[in-house]
C-alpha cells in the first residue's frame, strides 16, 4: 500500500508546502540523513512514522513498543548512523529504562527522540509534561512551534546531538503535530561518516564506567546551558509596551504574540537546559516577567529558584491549552487593566453528547455485549486501544483502565484482593492485540506463573485500531506492507502456560457462542483466554457481507438490539404501551442503515421474533410476491 | 533557517491583505469528510497567497465523535488554534452539531449549517433527546443562519457524498477570496483522484452555492 504513494522526496529544495508538523519532521528526518527511524503509532505522534515510510535513503520500522523502538535507534546511533525515534507523552515512561541510563553513555552519530505531548487530552490517559524528562535524564530539550519550526528545529536537533553527543529531546504538542501550515523545505545532506566505536568504558553500564560518566554528563549539562544563551533556537520579539515580558515556548508562544503583540517577548526553542543568563537579561529590559507555559510550571519555577520573581501560573491555568483569550486575559491582569469580556457564548444548552463509539459491525460488540449480560458478575479489566469504548453506553463494561498492558497484571492483583461483596463476582481482562504484544505479554505470563483466577479477552482485530490501523507483528505486515512473520495468538499464549483446554479461538460474530465461551470461563478457577479473530472493520481485511433490515412486521419494538451498540440500528418510532401486568413500557421499534450495516449478524442473534433479515432476502421475497 | 522572526513580514502575495485573520469551523462526524473540506479550504488559500494555519482535534473523534476543524488565513496567522468566542464562519456538516459548535463563534458569526441529521446512538437508546429544530434554535440565538438542503441536493444529484462539496459551494461567497476560486481546486482535486465525478461535483458546489445565497 504505501509503495504506491508519492515519494515527498521528490520536492526539491525551496518547495513550499501545506506541511503538518509530523510531515515537517519527517521531511528534516530525510534531510539530516538519519539510518534508521523507528515508533510505536500513539496520538498525535503517529504520522511522523507513516510519512518517513514513503521517504528514500532510509530504514522505518515500527517498534513493538516505546522501549524497544528507542532501543533499536540507539543502536543505531551507536553503530555511527543518524537515528531518529517518535513517540507519545506517555511512550516515555515506558522507553525511560533505556533513556535514563544512554543519557550517561551518551551516544556516537545524533539521536532525536521526539515526544508528542496530548495538552488539553484529545486522545489519551494523562497530561504530563514531557519537558522534565530533560530535567531527569539531563538532556536538551528543542521546543518547535509550528510546522517550519519542527523541519528547522529537528535537523538543528542532530546537530546539537553531535556536538554535545548526547541524545536530544524535540518536544512537540497536539498544535505542532497537527497543525499544518506552509512548510519551506530545504536541502538533504549527507552526515559525516561513522563506524562503531569499540569502548566497553563508555558503553557497558557497569557501576564503575557509569560512575565515571556522570561528572562528565554535568560537565555536558553546563555547556550546554552555555550553547542555549547564545542559541538562534532562542528568540526575542521587540515589543513597545515594556510593563510585562513574555518567556515562553511551543505553539504557546504564538498565541502569546497574538494575544499581546506590542509586549516583548522571548521565545525558547531551546528550552533545557534553561537559557538563564539570556532570561537574566531579558528580564532586565521589562517591569515584570509572565511565563507563559503548557502546562506544568517548569520554567516558572526554575526562575524562581534562580531569584527572578515571574509571573505565570498565578494567573494562568496549569491544565490545557493556552489560547489567545486566556493569555491576554492574564496580561490584562498582571497590567491592573479591566479584562476584555470574551465574545465566547454560554455553552451549548443541554445538547446530547457524542462521544466516540464502536463502529457499525465491530468484532469487538459481541464480547462486550456479553460482558453487559453478565455485568453484576465480573469486574472488568481493561486496556488501551479502541475497546476502550466499552466503558461507555450502552455496555458500560470496563470498570478500570491506567496504561498500556495494565489489564492482565491489575486483573491479576484484583482476583487476589477481592473485598467483602465481590466474592462472587469474577475477574475479566480485556485487551486487543497491539497491545497484547506491546506491553501485555509480561502480564499474561504473570497471571500464569501466579495461578490467577482471570478470564482473558484477547480482542485479535489484527490492526492497530484506534491510531488509524497500523501493523504490528500480530498483522504479519510491516511498516512497509511487506509480509513477516505473523505470531500466532493462541500458540504464543499456549506457551506461557495457559493449559490447551482453557485457550479459545471464537468468532465473536457467533454470538451464542462467544457468551457461552465467556460465561462458562468465568466460572472456573485459573486462567482463561479467549481469543477473537474477526479484523478491524476500518481496515482492507475486512470484507463486509450483505446489508441486513429489519421486517417492520415482525419487529416488536423490545429493544434488544439497541443492546449491542451498533451505531447502524436506529429507533424510528417510539411507543408506550400498557403491559398485561398493568406495568407500562417504552418499545422502541427499529431500522438498519443499510449504507452502515456490515451484515455481521450480532443484532439478529439477539432479535426473538427474528426480524432482521438479510436485505438481498426480503428484496429478494419481495420481487417473487410483486411477481406472484 | 527559517525562524517566526523572518517569517514574521509575512507572504508577498499576502502583503495587500488586511491584518486581519480570518477564522472558518468546520464540524460534523468522523467520517462525513470535515478534514478533507478543510484541506481543500487551506490549500485554496495557500494558493491565495494567504498564511494558513488547519488544525483539528483528531483520534479518538474518528469514532463516531464530533471532528472540528479549524482553518485560519490571513496575512499572517500566528495562534494554530481558534479560540471561543473567536469564530468568523462555521459550516456544519449535521444540523444539531451547528448548536454544539456555535459557542466557538464571536457575536455577528455566519453559520452555514446542512440539514443532515444524524442521531448518535446515544439518542437511539433513548438517554438524549435530539433537538426538534436545531436551525430553528440558532436564529433564536441570533447567529446570521444559512439552512441548505444538502442532503436534498446530494439526493436530487444522486450520490450522498457530495454533501461536503455542497457545503463547500454553500461557503464560497463567504470567503475572502473569489468562491470560483474554490470551486476549481474543489473540481481539480476530482480531476486528478477520481475524474468520472468531476462535473457531478461542479454542479453540487453550484447547487449549494445558489441554496446558500436563496437562503439568505
Amino acid at each position: 500500500m504505501v509503495r504506491n504513494m508519492i515519494d515527498p522526496s521528490a520536492a526539491p529544495a525551496g518547495t513550499r508546502l501545506l506541511y503538518s508538523g509530523n510531515e515537517a519532521v519527517a521531511r528534516a528526518v530525510w534531510e539530516s540523513g538519519v539510518r534508521l527511524a523507528t515508533a510505536y503509532p500513539g496520538t498525535p505522534s503517529t504520522e511522523i512514522l507513516e510519512t518517513l515510510a514513503l521517504y528514500p535513503d532510509l530504514t522505518a520500522q515500527w517498534g513493538v513498543n516505546e522501549k524497544v523502538a528507542l532501543e533499536a535507534a540507539i543502536g543505531a546511533a551507536l553503530a555511527g548512523g543518524r537515528a531518529f525515534c517518535a513517540m507519545k507523552h506517555v511512550g516515555v515512561n515506558v522507553a525511560s529504562d533505556a533513556l535514563m541510563s544512554q543519557t550517561l553513555a551518551g551516544i556516537n552519530a545524533g539521536l532525536v527522540l521526539a515526544v508528542a505531548d496530548d495538552v488539553g487530552l484529545s486522545s489519551s490517559q494523562n497530561e504530563q509534561d514531557s519537558r522534565y524528562w530533560g530535567r531527569f535524564a539531563h538532556l536538551p530539550v528543542i521546543e518547535p512551534a509550528d510546522a517550519q519550526e519542527a523541519l528547522a528545529f529537528t535537523k538543528m536537533a542532530f546537530e546539537i546531538s553531535e556536538l554535545f553527543g548526547t541524545p536530544v529531546i524535540l518536544r512537540m504538542t497536539t498544535r505542532v503535530c497537527h497543525v499544518k501550515t506552509l512548510v519551506e523545505v530545504g536541502e538533504r545532506k549527507e552526515p559525516q561518516e561513522r563506524s562503531f566505536i569499540r569502548d566497553p568504558r563508555r558503553w557497558v553500564m557497569l557501576p564503575v564506567h557509569a560512575r565515571e560518566m556522570i561528572p562528565r554528563q554535568f560537565e555536558r549539562e553546563k555547556a550546554l546551558s552555555a550553547f542555549g544563551d547564545t542559541s538562534e533556537l532562542n528568540t526575542e520579539f521587540p515589543g513597545s509596551d515594556r510593563s510585562i515580558g513574555i518567556v515562553s515556548s511551543g505553539p504557546a508562544a504564538l498565541s502569546a504574540r497574538e494575544a499581546a503583540p506590542d509586549t516583548p517577548l522571548l521565545k525558547l526553542g531551546f528550552s533545557c537546559p534553561l537559557p538563564l543568563e539570556r532570561i537574566r537579561a531579558f528580564a532586565q529590559s521589562v517591569d515584570q516577567v509572565l511565563v507563559v507555559e503548557e502546562t506544568e510550571p517548569l520554567i516558572e519555577n526554575e526562575l524562581k529558584a534562580a531569584g527572578l520573581a515571574v509571573h505565570g501560573k498565578d494567573v494562568l491555568p496549569r491544565t490545557g491549552e493556552l489560547s489567545v483569550p486566556l493569555i491576554r486575559s492574564a496580561v490584562a491582569r498582571l497590567k491592573g487593566e479591566p479584562e476584555v469580556a470574551s465574545e465566547a457564548s454560554e455553552a451549548a444548552p443541554s445538547l446530547f453528547p457524542r462521544p466516540p463509539t464502536l463502529c457499525p459491525g465491530c468484532p469487538h460488540l459481541s464480547p462486550f455485549y456479553s460482558l453487559s449480560k453478565l455485568h453484576d458478575k465480573v469486574i472488568v479489566s481493561g486496556d488501551i486501544g479502541c475497546y476502550t469504548l466499552g466503558a461507555g453506553q450502552p455496555w458500560r463494561s470496563m470498570d478500570l483502565c491506567t496504561c498500556m498492558g495494565a489489564s492482565l497484571s491489575m486483573a491479576g492483583g484484583l482476583s487476589v484482593a477481592k473485598g467483602p461483596g465481590d466474592e462472587d463476582k469474577s475477574i475479566v481482562a480485556v485487551i486487543g492485540d497491539s497491545t497484547f504484544l506491546h506491553m501485555g505479554l509480561q502480564g499474561m505470563l504473570n497471571l500464569v506463573y501466579n495461578n490467577a483466577n482471570v478470564t482473558v479477552l484477547l480482542l485479535d482485530n489484527r490492526s492497530t485500531g484506534m491510531t488509524g490501523g497500523q501493523e504490528h507483528p500480530g498483522t504479519g505486515y510491516n511498516l512497509y506492507g511487506e509480509t513477516t512473520p505473523r505470531v500466532d495468538l493462541v500458540g504464543l499464549v499456549k506457551a506461557l502456560g495457559v493449559p490447551e483446554d482453557r485457550v479459545f479461538e471464537i468468532d465473536p460474530y457467533a454470538l451464542p457462542e462467544m457468551y457461552k465461551t465467556l460465561r462458562n470461563e468465568t466460572r472456573r478457577e485459573g486462567v482463561s483466554v479467549i481469543v477473537t479473530n474477526r479484523p478491524c472493520v476500518l481496515t482492507s481485511r475486512h470484507k463486509a457481507g450483505g446489508a441486513l433490515t429489519v421486517d417492520e412486521d415482525r419487529c416488536t419494538g423490545c429493544g434488544n438490539c439497541l443492546a449491542v451498540g451498533c451505531p447502524a440500528i436506529e429507533v424510528v418510532r417510539r411507543e408506550e404501551r400498557v403491559l398485561a401486568s398493568g406495568k407500562t413500557r417504552e418499545l422502541s421499534f427499529v431500522r438498519i442503515d443499510s449504507a452502515f450495516c456490515t451484515g455481521c449478524g450480532v443484532c439478529a442473534e439477539v432479535c426473538g421474533p427474528k426480524a432482521i433479515q438479510p436485505l438481498a432476502q426480503v428484496k429478494a421475497g419481495a420481487l417473487e410476491t410483486e411477481g406472484a | 533557517m527559517s525562524t517566526l522572526a523572518d517569517r514574521a513580514s509575512g507572504s508577498e502575495k499576502g502583503a495587500a491583505m488586511t491584518d486581519r485573520v480570518t477564522n472558518i469551523l468546520l464540524t460534523g462526524i468522523g467520517g462525513q469528510g470535515v478534514l478533507t473540506a478543510a484541506e481543500l479550504l487551506a490549500a485554496t488559500a495557500v494558493a491565495e497567497g494567504f498564511d494558513v494555519k488547519k488544525t483539528e482535534v483528531a483520534g479518538m473523534a474518528q469514532r463516531g465523535g464530533v471532528v472540528t476543524s479549524h482553518v485560519r488565513m490571513g496575512q499572517k496567522v500566528l495562534a494554530p488554534a481558534i479560540a471561543p468566542g473567536e469564530g468568523d464562519f462555521l459550516i456544519s456538516f449535521e444540523v444539531a452539531e451547528a448548536l454544539r459548535a456555535a459557542p466557538m463563534l464571536r457575536k455577528g458569526a455566519t453559520i452555514v449549517v446542512s440539514d443532515l441529521v444524524m442521531k448518535p446512538p446515544v439518542v437511539h437508546q433513548g438517554l438524549f433527546p435530539y433537538p426538534d429544530d436545531p436551525v430553528a434554535e440558532l436564529r433564536r440565538q441570533g447567529w446570521a443562519v444559512r439552512a441548505i438542503p444538502a442532503r436534498a441536493i446530494a439526493e436530487r444529484l444522486g450520490n450522498v457524498r457530495l454533501i461536503n462539496t455542497i457545503m463547500l459551494g454553500g461557503l464560497s461567497d463567504l470567503l475572502p477570496f473569489e468562491g470560483a476560486i474554490l470551486r476549481a481546486q474543489v473540481v481539480d482535486r476530482f480531476r486528478v483522484r477520481k475524474p468520472a465525478l468531476a462535473e457531478l461535483n461542479a454542479q453540487a458546489f453550484d447547487a449549494g452555492r445558489d441554496a446558500c445565497l436563496a437562503g439568505v
